[in-house]
């Protein structure tokens, strides 16, 4: 067997690991929408997707051949080069910010290590918000080129909606990393190892960083449901309100890109909660090698799984607010909570150091 | 790595360039996203990818959102080719930045020499250490800074509204 150069190795792992990421990602999204369905159908007493494969579990393969082949219109006057730019755009941040999210341990394969994350930056957490920030001008291009009223007031309310609750995103995760001290993704699930001790009656629970930060998991979620556009938060795409907010002028694939591209931020704001507020996956690892490699990452998707539920089950349940209650709440509640978590945590860490 | 650094600084030149030429504001706009982008490459690059990631937030992010949402908002139009241009300026202008540039070049020349490398000594690009300079050297530009974007904010109100 040739032994493979360091460089070599790191060329091929990489491209294997974006790859496979890229495939199960795009399945899952996929897949999501058929969760959606079946879900919200449920919750309102009826059946959901159920004549295309067993249960409708072929439907998303339908919508996506629906989607491929259906006419492609756009505007005669809209703006040829930011027209067409939008949904790359929305689909590029969405899917960029899963570069840096762990999923695992790492394991051995001839001699070299691999972790099981496509890329470590000690600065992974700014790295996703940076992504996330980005992704605000998807909206705002793709509302602005199609010139016309619905899609541009749906894409300036929305682009406003998002960088409003970016800032209580981000508050809602400086608790997190005061505690941690390193941004680095894989560094601050590794701290969340164990179970609690000396903590009496609670030291059957793990030590994850929710018991420590309730407040700051909160506004963490809160603001990613609005950040990512999704119910109650979704006035701007919402049916009766905009047709379809920004995305109304466009059809076909580019509609599917957004789509995606809505569902895949889900994803990653979901990741990111499962990292910073739940242990990641950490959970009893047992068995023989290829058991304890695989299973944390099965502890991670059930995770993940959960807070896409949660997702569903709020949109099923809850309705949208008026967006001036939605800036009203971003502002007014959800920023003072924000700061105020980092106070209060300021302070119990700088007592318990004293 | 060096080619790294070319390509970027390559593609921020092109895009800067951009900016200045292009006919449609959000173009221009979008130009400058890239600029930044690209100089926050060169920062990683540099080794502070703290710098480079608050870059991206907060400079391409968010004061970038708000031009392109105030371009947008106010309907700028294309930029159609001006009226009051003066022949006289077509023949002295570029002469004269020529002139600049070449006298800015050599004074960098003779200061820095055609090969010599800006001497750089390794600085701590963390979060901990930047704050720590934030806040303790730096602590009164950063509160005048705070300041002036108050009076800003406070500017545009008084603007913005018909009656206090």
């Amino acid at each position: 067997m040739a032994t493979f150069s360091d460089t070599e190795f790191f060329i091929v792992e990489t491209i294997i690991k974006i790859a496979l990421v890229m495939f199960v990602l795009l399945t899952a999204i996929a897949y999501l929408t058929w969760l959606e369905r079946k879900v919200i159908a449920h919750i309102q007493s009826r059946w959901g997707p159920y004549l295309v494969g067993p249960h409708g579990l072929l439907q998303p393969l339908a919508d996506g051949l629906k989607f491929m082949f259906k006419e492609d219109i756009a505007p005669l006057e809209a703006d040829r080069v930011v027209y067409w730019l939008a949904p790359f755009l929305a689909f590029l941040m969405a899917f960029l910010s899963i570069a840096v999210i762990p999923f695992g341990e790492s394991f051995t394969v001839a001699g070299h290590v691999i972790p099981l994350q496509i890329t470590d930056l000690n600065v992974g957490l700014l790295f996703v918000f940076a992504v996330t920030s980005l992704g605000v001008y998807s909206v705002a291009l793709a509302g602005w080129s199609s010139n016309s009223k619905y899609p541009l007031l749906g894409g300036l309310r929305s682009s406003a909606q998002m960088i409003s609750y970016e800032i209580s995103l981000s508050l809602g995760v400086i608790g997190v990393l005061l505690i941690a001290g390193t941004l680095s993704l894989r560094e601050i699930v590794n701290q969340q190892a164990g179970l609690w001790a000396h903590a009496g009656v609670f030291s059957l629970l793990p030590r994850w960083n929710l018991f420590l930060q309730p407040l700051g998991f909160l506004i963490y979620f809160t603001a990613a449901i609005a950040e990512t556009n999704r119910i109650p938060f979704d006035l701007p795409e919402g049916e009766t309100e905009l047709v379809a907010g920004f995305h109304t002028e466009y059809s076909s694939f580019k509609f599917a890109i957004f789509f995606m591209s809505e569902y895949a931020n889900m994803v990653t704001v979901s990741a990111i909660a499962t990292l910073l507020f739940f242990g990641g996956w950490l959970g009893p690892s047992f068995g023989p090698y290829w058991l304890r490699v695989i299973l944390p990452v099965i502890w991670f998707c059930l995770k993940l799984f959960c807070f896409l539920f949660f997702y569903i089950w709020v949109r099923g349940t809850l309705p949208r607010f008026r967006y001036d209650q939605l800036m009203a709440f971003g502002w007014k509640v959800l920023l003072p909570l924000g700061l105020l978590n980092i106070l209060v945590t300021s302070f119990v860490i700088a007592w318990v150091h004293s | 790595m060096e080619i790294l650094f070319y390509i970027f600084g390559v593609v921020a030149i092109a895009a800067a360039l951009s900016v200045v030429f292009q006919r449609t504001p959000v173009y221009s706009a979008l130009s400058l996203i890239v600029v930044l982008a690209a100089l926050a490459v060169i920062y990683l690059l540099l080794g502070a990818p703290f710098i480079a990631m608050v870059q991206v937030i907060v400079y391409a992010g968010a004061i970038m959102v708000l031009f392109v949402l105030v371009i947008m908002l106010l309907n700028a139009g294309h930029e159609g080719p001006s009226v009051h241009r003066a022949k006289f300026a077509r023949w002295v202008g570029p002469p004269l930045l020529l002139a600049f540039l070449v006298e800015f070049s050599v004074i960098v020349w003779k200061q820095y020499g055609l090969t010599g490398a800006a001497s750089v000594t390794p600085l701590d690009a963390s979060p901990a250490a930047i704050g720590r300079l934030l806040f303790r050297s730096y602590i009164l530009p950063f509160e005048v800074t705070s300041i002036l974007i108050l009076v800003a904010v406070l500017g545009a109100v008084v603007l913005a509204k018909k009656q206090l």
